[in-house]
């Protein structure tokens, strides 16, 4: 009689959570299959934001291409030009003068720190504090504030251009960037806090959705997410590609692997980005944009090692036509450390004026692909803190 | 009073049993003015203040400095096309809203506002209180089950959970009041505190101020114990579905229970409408300057209706507090914390509370 009952009592229920879900990030949506509120099954279900920036490519000259590839992932823009950049200058060989690279460095760093912060505000939503979001909005507010100067836009930067960046800084730019540096920390030590002891918040994301070595070895994970697993997987260390050898930092790890270590690692990992723009701001060739400008019209040597009028303070390597740039045959891979992991650009030339083929590698789908295996039977609450703390932004999973 | 009710309709020539039958009705046309009027000002409270622990401005364009927002907000309610999908259970449906929102109102009837403003003064007032909140309960169930939705469902599940798991401590941290006083009154619970602030329940049952505490902020689903109406997981929990007056319903009735339940808090453990000191400040001050007993009393009678408010609006600030600071706890978690933590601590409370009065009555 009690298997009757039992049989005939269907125990799982399906849910649908998204693509409209207040907490997707976006418009993931996934299929679940509960068992009380414990989840048995996960299916994601991708493409609803699917914009083929990949086909699109092959019919847009190089240059019509480039500030396209801003909109791959909204949050981190200037990580996917500086890929693209880095891969049409390796097929071109096209050199890249040094001020250009620091400014290059100076802005992604930047464009790390504010995609955590926004990760931080949004991975607290997800476990329900609601106020930390507006917190680091308010910190966010400030890089953004500086890179509308830099670049005109909030947001999809276009900032990079073959061989180099498009502008100088404007002045008074670095002044106002080594202010912000030395403000930040102490707003990183007000959120940790309030954040990082906070036994609810330790309740919540401590033993949850833990990420083994191996399983995230297998499946392609990268950035912070594998390096709170305990694996040493920095492409900035590694890859060295843009002058990341010329400043000091350290990696962060954590070894536990699970949501409140993804947690740490960004935390530790904002840290560590504001150490290297602060000593990129002082690095720079040629120091700040006025000092350049006065020290180049008093020197005007025109000798390539000059420090002011040679080739390492220039914004790039000479002037490009966009109508006519054209990259020899040839293909390039070029990776690169994004806020979220490893970004990779795969490009074909064949020698005319649009690209024949580009490939992303983007770190957010991997993650994507990881999650049903994370919160295999975990309970419900805990699905979005778990898919949270993973840092996924949809655009860049579907391209 | 009512004897003066009778004349007045008298002298309109109506009939006496008209007015029998209406002065029933008019403490509850009151009450329910009252609490209208509460949550409309305490959602903008709720609203403003947590604008100002985020670094944002809150509600400022309808009226002055946003003070009308919500009057904006209730009024747009009011007038919103009442959707109901098909598949639901149309009955339940709509009677959950009402089972929701009833007991709290009639809750409100029996809180000793003032020495006089009360308008169901019975003797197991404290056991009627807690029988009606764990009613709004079955109305969220109700809602959760009829919507036809798998999120207002799990979110109707846990309320269930919750309520189950936070009426237990809760009402053995009160069973500790009721020995304090020796009654189940509230009027005579608040009058057993008078004497200053030392004479106030809190002092022999703080461990019980604080386990109700907690339990009121999980009985009236509000973080870190707002699991049946999660956003970030339950879309918006058993009121997703809802729309227009039968969402009002529930919003009036979750605010209305925030704000009973701290009027609850201060009358069991804070003194309710007795204040801090030995006597009343009118007759501290103006004992000697009015001479007049019934100015007197009109003087006392307002001021008992200020330290209940100002001890409600303390509470309320805390709460409000909480919510802009803490995350929200999963579902297991809870009722860890509630079993494990707080049930213990409510049997400790209630034997020390016992203990101190045997001290100082004797047997």
């Amino acid at each position: 009689m009690n298997k009757l009952i039992e049989n005939s009592i269907k125990k799982d229920m399906l849910i649908n959570v998204g693509p409209q879900h207040p907490s997707t990030h976006g418009v993931l949506r996934l299929i679940l299959t509960l068992e009380g509120e414990i989840i048995k099954d996960t299916k994601p279900v991708i493409g609803y934001l699917h914009r083929g920036k990949e086909k699109l490519a092959e019919s847009r000259t190089y240059f019509q291409y480039l500030p396209m590839v801003d909109r791959v992932d909204y949050l981190s823009g200037f990580f996917y030009q500086a890929a693209l950049c880095y891969a049409a200058e390796s097929i071109g060989e096209i050199k890249v003068p040094k001020r250009a690279e620091y400014i290059r460095l100076i802005t992604m760093e930047f464009n790390r720190i504010a995609s955590h912060l926004l990760w931080l505000g949004s991975f607290l939503l997800d476990l329900g504090a609601t106020s930390p979001l507006f917190y680091v909005f308010r910190e966010r507010e400030k890089i953004i504030t500086l890179f509308e100067e830099l670049t005109g836009q909030r947001m999809m930067y276009n900032f990079y251009t073959y061989g180099g960046v498009k502008k100088d800084f404007p002045e008074g730019w670095i002044a106002k960037a080594i202010d912000l540096c030395k403000e930040m920390p102490k707003l990183f030590d007000e959120y940790e806090a309030i954040i990082t002891k906070n036994p609810i918040v330790l309740e919540r994301t401590q033993k949850t959705g833990i990420l083994s070595k191996e399983l995230g070895l297998n499946y392609g994970i990268t950035g912070p997410n594998i390096r709170a697993s305990g694996v040493n997987l920095d492409l900035r260390k590694s890859n060295t590609y843009s002058v990341y050898n010329e400043t000091d930092f350290k990696t962060c790890l954590a070894q536990s692997g699970d949501s409140y270590a993804r947690y740490i690692v960004r935390v530790q990992e904002m840290r560590e980005s504001l150490k290297i723009v602060e000593q990129a701001l002082k690095q720079i060739p040629g120091g700040t944009p006025e000092k350049l400008k006065v020290k180049k019209v008093n020197c005007n040597c025109n000798r390539e090692e000059c420090e002011y009028c040679g080739f390492d303070s220039k914004l790039a390597e000479k002037k490009i036509n966009p109508m006519t740039f054209k990259l020899p045959i040839g293909e390039a891979t070029a990776m690169i450390e994004s806020a979220r992991g490893i970004i990779a650009c795969y490009l074909v030339s064949d020698g005319t004026a649009k690209p024949y083929r580009i490939k992303w590698r983007t770190p957010s789908f991997s993650a994507v692909q990881i999650l049903p295996e994370l919160i295999k039977n975990s309970p419900y609450s805990d699905l979005m803190p778990i898919f949270g703390s993973l840092d996924v932004v949809l655009p860049e999973v579907d391209r | 009073m009512y004897d003066l009710y009778a004349k007045i309709l008298n002298i309109l020539r109506l009939p006496e049993i008209i007015a029998q039958l209406t002065w029933a009705v008019i403490p509850f046309a009151c009450i329910a003015a009252l609490m209208v009027f509460v949550v409309i000002f305490l959602v903008l409270m709720e609203r403003k203040f947590l604008a100002w622990l985020t670094v944002r401005k809150g509600p400022n364009r309808v009226g002055p400095n946003g003070f009308l927002q919500t009057f904006a907000d209730a009024i747009k309610l009011l007038f919103k096309e009442d959707i109901m999908s098909e598949e639901t259970n149309k009955l339940l449906f709509t009677i959950a809203p009402v089972i929701a929102f009833a007991p709290v109102m009639i809750i409100y009837g029996l809180m000793p506002f003032t020495e006089h403003l009360i308008a169901i003064n019975i003797a197991v007032g404290l056991f009627l209180v807690f029988a009606l909140s764990s009613l709004t309960t079955v109305g969220i169930v109700l809602a959760g089950w009829s919507s036809n939705n798998k999120y207002s469902l799990l979110g109707g599940m846990r309320s269930a959970a919750q309520a189950i798991s936070y009426e237990i401590p809760l009402v053995i941290a009160v069973l500790s009041i009721a020995v304090l006083a020796g009654s189940l009154n509230l009027k005579e619970i608040v009058t057993a505190q008078s004497g200053g602030l030392f004479s106030w329940n809190i002092f022999p049952a703080f461990i019980g101020f604080i386990v109700l505490f907690i339990c009121s902020i999980a009985e009236v689903n509000r973080v870190p114990f707002d699991l049946p109406e999660a956003e970030s997981e339950l879309v918006s929990g058993y009121n997703t579905e809802y729309s227009g007056m039968k969402f009002a319903l529930f919003f009036l009735a979750e605010y209305a229970a925030l704000f009973i339940m701290s009027v609850l808090i201060s009358t069991l453990f804070l003194g309710g409408y007795l204040p801090p000191f030995n006597d009343y400040l009118s007759i501290i001050l103006l004992d000697n300057i009015i001479k007049n007993q019934a100015i007197m009393d009109i003087l006392i009678h307002l001021e008992q209706g200020f330290w209940l408010v100002a001890k409600t609006y303390t509470l309320l600030f805390l709460i409000i507090w909480i919510r802009g600071t803490l995350p929200r706890l999963r579902a297991d978690q809870l009722m860890g914390f509630s079993w494990k933590f707080l049930l213990p601590l409510a049997f400790i409370n209630l034997i020390l509370t016992s203990i101190i009065k045997l001290a100082i009555q004797g047997y």
